[in-house]
């Protein structure tokens, strides 16, 4: 999968990432917080709960996730309440609902950085701050931003200035790929949940190939993302587990 | 949850009960039952989406609209143009405001007076795929370059809320856009652009575009949302079975078949082979709605000529 055609700003690689980082609950008041950086793009998130009492609205069977955005600068327009929906299904989804019914999680994302795959970004460090605030999760979710170049190549996490460029976007969301301690187990489940999508969000125009082009390669990556997330809940997981 | 397996697995009491009380004590059994049998609980086949309607000229007042049903749904499109002075960057387009409302009436969830809020992510939902589909070209919205050019208010009323709201929206918005005459325009001695009124031929003013009058489209977007439970894929659901059902799709294709956008928001973890599913029903009802769009536009001349 590696070199896929030629260097991009800062001598990356079409399918190499940027470096990433995640550091354990920065907040000392929040339940469960994360710092998360792709290179210069760098969110906070914060998690409280589960709290009793769920909004109006809400299944009060099922725990709901509540999800603010707060960007870097401004006011909160469209494209963040678009940011904040897709946040909160794809929370919603990983997180299993009825271990805590009525209730709610609040989960405050805070923009310190956008230099592009912001969104991506925004979901990994969410779901790591919900690791570290200990709410029950079926599986971690990974996002991964790739972009469509116009001769049809395509990149992965993308940097600002590369998106201007580029003819269309494709914001993908996985499950982890498994890991079992139990080795005829994980072979099984590799076959039947690896290629799956959680959340897909693309902009711009391209071809079906183009898609499939960017899943496939978005989920080769996926893979390494995920590893990196488990070596780092590993790292900061505390003795008495 | 675990009550409502029960009750499917019982089936006892879903003898004794009417089916009305069935519907809203169990709406997943109820929804499965209905699965099953591979038939939905409004009589559609899974794949089949809600009969559509397209009404082009629903609003006099503006210079384009179109109202469209989608089953129950509702919505009404109409496009308000006004002359501005263009941006510095671009001075030889013109522009497009994209505003999806959602009034209390639309819907039994949408409270007076709290905006609902599913209304900004589908006005940019919509905005995104206008300008990404590139079936407007913005330079037919100008007039003069760097002096003048049109800026399109585009505003889409959601009349009733029963299901794949963004469907009827982009549809409605593409009607609105294929009814759009653009009026003409004349600029005074004082070097102010205005528009004239109806009577072309008895102006005494010259006019700056007597040709340009419809916009010429391209590639035109054409969506459709599927709901997924377990191994059905639901075309075009209603407000029911998106209450019910957590994961769906929207596939938006333009007329040369490509993708202009895929939006899955959350959900169950989805297939490929599903993903792929989605698209193909997407291309076949593509096809029906560029029918159902020629037919309206062919009853309207119709409707013109008389």
């Amino acid at each position: 999968m590696e070199g896929g055609g030629g260097e991009r700003a800062g001598g990356r690689k079409a399918n190499q990432l940027r470096a990433y980082s995640c550091t354990r609950n920065p907040l000392e008041r929040a339940h469960g917080s994360a710092r998360w950086a792709q290179g210069d793009t760098v969110v906070l998130a914060a998690v409280y709960g589960p709290r009793p009492g769920t909004r109006k609205g809400e299944n009060p069977e099922k725990a709901a996730v509540e999800v603010v955005w707060k960007p870097k600068t401004g006011q909160i327009g469209r494209q963040e309440k678009e940011y904040e929906m897709a946040l909160k299904r794809t929370l919603q989804s990983i997180c299993l609902l009825t271990v805590h019914p009525n209730t709610t999680t609040s989960v405050i994302l805070q923009v310190m950085g956008d230099d592009g795959s912001l969104l991506p970004c925004a979901i990994n460090a969410c779901c790591a701050a919900l690791v570290f605030a200990g709410i029950p999760m079926k599986h971690l979710a990974v996002a991964i931003g790739c972009g469509v170049l116009a001769d049809g190549a395509v990149i992965l996490d993308t940097s600002k200035a590369e998106e201007q460029q580029l003819k269309s976007f494709a914001h993908l969301v996985f499950p982890n790929s498994s890991k079992s301690v139990d080795v005829k187990e994980s072979q099984q489940k590799d076959g039947q949940s690896e290629r799956g999508l959680i959340t897909s969000i693309t902009h711009g125009v391209m071809s079906e190939d183009d898609y499939f082009n960017c899943i496939e390669r978005g989920l080769a990556a996926s893979a390494r993302i995920s590893d990196f997330m488990r070596t780092t809940l590993q790292k900061h997981t505390p003795d008495y587990l | 949850m675990s009550a409502e397996t029960d009750a499917t697995a019982a089936g006892g009491l879903a003898g004794e009960m009417e089916v009305e009380a069935y519907r809203r004590l169990f709406p997943l059994a109820f929804l499965e039952r209905h699965l099953r049998e591979s038939v939905r609980p409004d009589a559609r086949r899974l794949a089949e989406a809600r009969p559509t309607t397209v009404a082009l000229g629903a609003v006099s007042s503006a210079h384009g609209s179109a109202l469209v049903r989608l089953g129950d749904t509702a919505m009404l499109a109409s496009i308000k143009l006004e002359v501005m002075s263009p941006s510095a960057e671009t001075p030889d387009q013109g522009s497009v405001a994209v505003e999806f409302h959602m009034p209390p009436i639309c819907s039994p969830l949408v409270r007076p007076g709290r905006p609902a809020e599913a209304a900004p992510v589908i006005s940019k939902a919509l905005e995104d795929v206008l300008m990404s589909s590139g079936m407007l070209n913005l330079k037919e919205l100008c007039l003069i370059s760097g002096k003048a050019s049109w800026v399109a208010y585009l505003d889409v009323y959601c009349l009733n809320a029963d299901g794949s709201l963004f469907d009827a929206a982009l549809i409605s918005v593409v009607a609105a856009f294929t009814h759009l005459e653009i009026p003409l325009v004349s600029v005074g001695d004082d070097g102010r652009v205005f528009t004239v009124g109806g009577n072309e031929g008895k102006t005494k003013y010259e006019l700056v575009n007597r040709e340009k009058r419809k916009l010429t489209l391209g590639d035109i977007p054409f969506p459709l949302t599927c709901a997924l439970h377990k191994d059905s894929i639901l075309a075009d659901p209603t407000a029911e079975e998106e209450s019910i059902i957590e994961t769906s799709v929207t596939v938006v294709l333009d007329s040369s078949g490509r993708l202009v956008s895929i939006q899955k928001p959350g959900g169950g973890v989805t297939s490929m082979a599903t993903i792929k599913a989605c698209i193909g029903l997407a291309k076949e009802r593509g096809q029906k709605l560029k029918e159902i769009l020629t037919d309206s536009v062919e009853a309207m001349e119709v409707d013109q000529a008389e």
